[in-house]
């Protein structure tokens, strides 16, 4: 696959009150690769994501998308460009149906009808296996199924960039092997950035792994060479329970 | 009157508008700070305070001195007392949400005024005050033979607004002292930083929140007690109040105390300065005006630290 | 029968129910629907920014008052031909909603109620300040050439009924057809959760304001009818007490649904009606049904209606 870049960021950097959540990081992700983030909690890695998204602004740094400089774009403005984005901490449209929650997602943009919108959303839900909760108001859906519910809803806009915060925290087994199926049927067609714990998905669905400790990238390469990569053992992996 | 003499009167009647200003607006401010909540009821809370005074007064007939110390202590109780059954029977059972929060105390607002409109009437009636001298001022004049004191016409102060001042002072320092001072004020402190905390560490919120807000429903009584000997009671007098609480609250920074006080000085004294000088309602129209703008560009409050 | 066509049933329903009652009820409920169907629009308007977008306004006075003396004014002063004092009307609320959209929207919450609070508050207190021309709190009776629009004399009994018939089913039949487009999901997504709106690519700054600036003009609107149809202009509808109002109607009807304005106006307008033929104090008893509506059906008659069924219910 050529490697053209999809996105990139330059000494991005976030301080909260002084206190620096997010140093100098140069991350480049190519067209359709597949790379997770990893890191001990604290680390900074939804901080990171929240900065490409726009969910606040950075301090200093910048992010291209294809090439052009997103850094001082409002969030929907970057959502709008073709970056999906899920909540680490759940948060669908809890008062409105199931369906619903997906159709808003297919219809911003506002290029299809509604029958099309419809339509789309069905099938998204279909993809993620739960098109028969369809009319279910989404809050009374179980936990592992609001999780899927927000896949279903960054799936539904055809991302160019696919972020996952934290996806498969709380799911099933069976719900996991799932995810890593879907996961691996979008490589190709959709970037993928994921955010991830579970070091048996991240193993599974990676094509390269980026450690972030103390909000700084400390090293960055295939799966195989960030098992290798002793700084990585010593301050993750060593520690971690995965 | 000549500029100088008009704006030391000014400045006097200023300090007496700051003085109950500042007991009213803590009170919302301690309600607002602890519970996270605002309360559109305030002002119906102080101007029960003065009915309740007049009712307190008259019933007794004795020497007005009398009346007016038995409402000082009673009618801020008994507020108090009708604030914290509100907030069991209603606050409690939505939970301190704001926005429904706002819409009961709306409710309660109406119910204490058209009460106090059924029972104590439309008309407004006064409080004698338990003493009341007039004290000339004098002021500093260059004559013929230098420097040389007189006293214009119309430069006067009651010793009764003077104790209003001080009568403010000397609450605001005890509620100062409570808060910094008592384990009450710990409690209301450690509730106001982290309900939840609070909760874990065996803090009765319930039981506190009905007390800050009896706490704070007194206070407006007190303010209210304290000037019905010069402004007379009315089922409508809650309003100005209430307004200019919120006013002084939100300059002062939501929730902070001395914040409160400086802004209520500040308030008060403009107030009472711009309404000798210019139209009140033009003075009005500018002060809520400029209130608004500061929410909009600085919602943190003039004193109020940055949230971030 | 398919939601889409229960919905469109019920309204059309309601605006026939609401003509054939003109025909069956004696003269002085006739007079009262009229002025309960044009503050029902106002409560429409109002419902637009509170029940569907989430923003709690303590404000709408201003819109209404800006509807009211943008007319008012422009007949009173000018001797303006109706129709065009009545676009003046619109505009104003258009104009005022859009400057106080553009700085309340920069905060959120109770601040949000503070700041419109505090600016219809400065809006009264112009009307006042402005007392010579505008005549204050005492207002002033809208002549009656101001009165009659292409030829219909508005101040007729039953023209009046008609006027505000015309304008209610419009307002109704045009929310209806909103909350189910793609601005109505819009912004009610922005209601539901405005995070995820905005991290599904929606502007929901913008979202917001259109919301603000639709909800005022409706508000205006309402405003500017009330005073040709009842032909009274005055500083009492900018109080506060008439911010309050709308909000207590949706409340009480129903915020978020689209009948519950009019069930709302309805309800307390008679509550109101009955209880000030025995007290002087009849806000007691709207300051008794806020105190139980907030405890008991913080969702109003027609959102119970919703939740216990008519599930439907736009």
């Amino acid at each position: 696959m050529a490697a053209v870049t999809l996105l990139e960021t330059r000494a991005l950097t976030k301080t909260f009150g002084g206190v620096a959540a997010n140093s100098n990081i140069d991350l480049t992700l190519h067209e359709g690769q597949t790379m997770a983030l990893i890191g001990p909690n604290g680390a900074g890695k939804s901080t990171f994501v929240g900065l490409l998204c726009g969910r606040f602004p950075a301090t200093s740094g910048q992010v291209f998308f294809k090439g052009q400089d997103i850094s001082k774009m409002p969030a929907h403005k970057r959502i709008a460009l073709g970056i999906a984005y899920t909540f680490q901490i759940t948060s669908v449209f809890a008062n409105l149906p199931v369906r619903e929650n997906v159709a808003l997602a297919a219809r911003r943009g506002g290029k299809l009808g509604e029958a099309a919108v419809q339509d789309k959303a069905m099938a998204a839900l279909a993809r993620v296996g739960i098109a028969d909760r369809a009319d279910q108001i989404a809050g009374d859906l179980s936990y592992g199924h609001q999780r899927v519910l927000e896949i279903a809803m960054g799936l539904v806009q055809t991302p160019k960039l696919f972020i996952l915060d934290e996806p498969t925290q709380g799911l099933s087994e069976s719900e996991v092997n799932d995810f890593v199926s879907l996961i691996n049927s979008l490589t190709g067609q959709t970037t993928i950035l994921l955010i991830e714990h579970n070091m048996d998905v991240v193993m599974r669905t990676a094509e390269t792994i980026t450690v972030l400790n103390f909000g700084e990238v400390l090293a960055s390469g295939t799966p195989t060479e960030i098992r290798a990569n002793e700084a990585v053992q010593a301050a993750y992996l060593g520690t971690s329970d995965a | 009157m000549d500029f100088g003499p008009h704006l030391l009167l000014a400045t006097l009647e200023g300090a007496v508008t700051a003085a109950i200003l500042a007991l009213t607006a803590m009170g919302l401010s301690i309600v607002f700070g602890v519970m996270r909540v605002v309360n559109v009821a305030h002002g119906e809370f102080y101007m029960l305070g003065a009915v309740i005074a007049w009712f307190i007064a008259t019933s007794l007939g004795a020497h007005p001195a009398i009346g007016f110390v038995a409402a000082l202590l009673l009618a801020p109780l008994a507020v108090g007392a009708i604030a914290a059954v509100s907030d069991r029977l209603i606050l409690s059972r939505i939970d301190y949400d704001p926005e429904r929060t706002i819409v009961a105390t709306i409710g309660l607002l109406y119910i204490i005024q058209q009460a106090t409109l059924m029972t104590f009437g439309p008309d407004a009636r006064p409080v004698e005050p338990p003493f009341n001298h007039r004290i000339a001022l004098p002021w500093v004049e260059w004559g013929d033979g230098g420097l040389a004191l007189y006293w214009p016409w119309g430069l006067s102060i009651t010793s009764y607004k003077l104790f209003i001042i001080g009568a403010a002072a000397v609450v605001l320092t005890g509620i100062w002292l409570v808060m910094t001072r008592t384990r009450f004020g710990l409690i209301m402190r450690a509730t106001q930083q982290d309900r939840e905390m609070a909760m874990v560490f065996g803090v009765p919120v319930d039981r506190t929140f009905a007390y800050v807000f009896g706490l704070g429903a007194g206070l407006a009584a007190i303010g209210a007690v304290l000037v019905v000997p010069v402004q007379q009671a009315h089922y409508l007098m809650g309003h100005d109040p209430l307004l200019l609480s919120f006013i002084v609250v939100i300059i002062g920074g939501l929730g902070s105390l001395p914040g409160t006080v400086i802004a209520a000085i500040l308030i008060g004294m403009t107030d009472g300065i711009i309404s000798v000088f210019f139209s009140p309602t033009l003075a009005k129209i500018i002060a809520t005006l400029a209130v608004a703008m500061v929410l909009v560009f600085r919602p943190q409050g003039l004193m109020g630290k940055a949230s971030r | 029968m398919t939601d889409r066509a229960k919905s469109y049933t019920l309204h059309v329903g309601i605006v026939v129910l609401l003509a054939v009652l003109f025909f069956v009820l004696p003269a002085y409920h006739v007079g009262n629907l009229a002025r309960i169907m044009v503050l029902a629009v106002y409560a429409i308007g109002y419902n637009l920014l509170f029940g569907y977008t989430g923003l709690l306004s303590l404000g709408h006075a201003l819109f209404f008052a800006a509807g009211m003396y943008g007319f008012g004014m422009s007949i009173h002063l000018w001797g303006t031909p109706t129709a065009l004092a009545l676009v003046l009307g619109g505009l104003s609320g258009l104009v005022v909603a859009g400057i106080v959209g553009f700085l309340a929207l920069r905060t959120r919450d109770v601040a949000f109620m503070i700041v419109t609070l505090m600016f219809a508050q400065a809006g009264y207190l112009t009307i006042l300040y402005f007392g010579p021309t505008t005549r204050g709190d005492e207002g002033f009776v809208v002549s009656d050439a101001g009165r009659t629009l292409f030829g219909l004399d508005l101040s007729d009994e039953a023209t009046r009924y008609w006027a505000a018939l015309v304008l209610l089913a419009t307002a109704l039949l045009g929310t209806a057809a909103l909350v189910k487009s793609r601005l109505g999901r819009a912004l009610i997504a922005v209601r539901e959760n405005e995070e995820r709106a905005q991290m599904l690519g929606y502007d929901t700054t913008r979202l917001k304001y259109i919301a603000v600036v639709l909800s005022g003009t409706l508000s205006a609107v309402a405003g500017a009818a009330y005073a040709i149809l009842f032909g009274y202009v005055g500083g009492t509808f900018a109080t506060v007490q008439y911010s309050i109002f709308p909000l207590l109607w949706v409340l009480l009807g129903g915020a978020g649904t689209t009948i519950g304005p009019l069930i709302g106006v309805i309800f307390m307008f008679y509550l109101i009606d009955i209880s000030s033929g025995f007290t002087d104090a009849y806000m007691f008893i709207a300051g008794v049904a806020l105190l139980i509506l907030c405890l008991f059906a913080p969702q109003g008659i027609a959102g119970e209606i919703r939740r216990r069924g008519l599930k439907w219910l736009p």
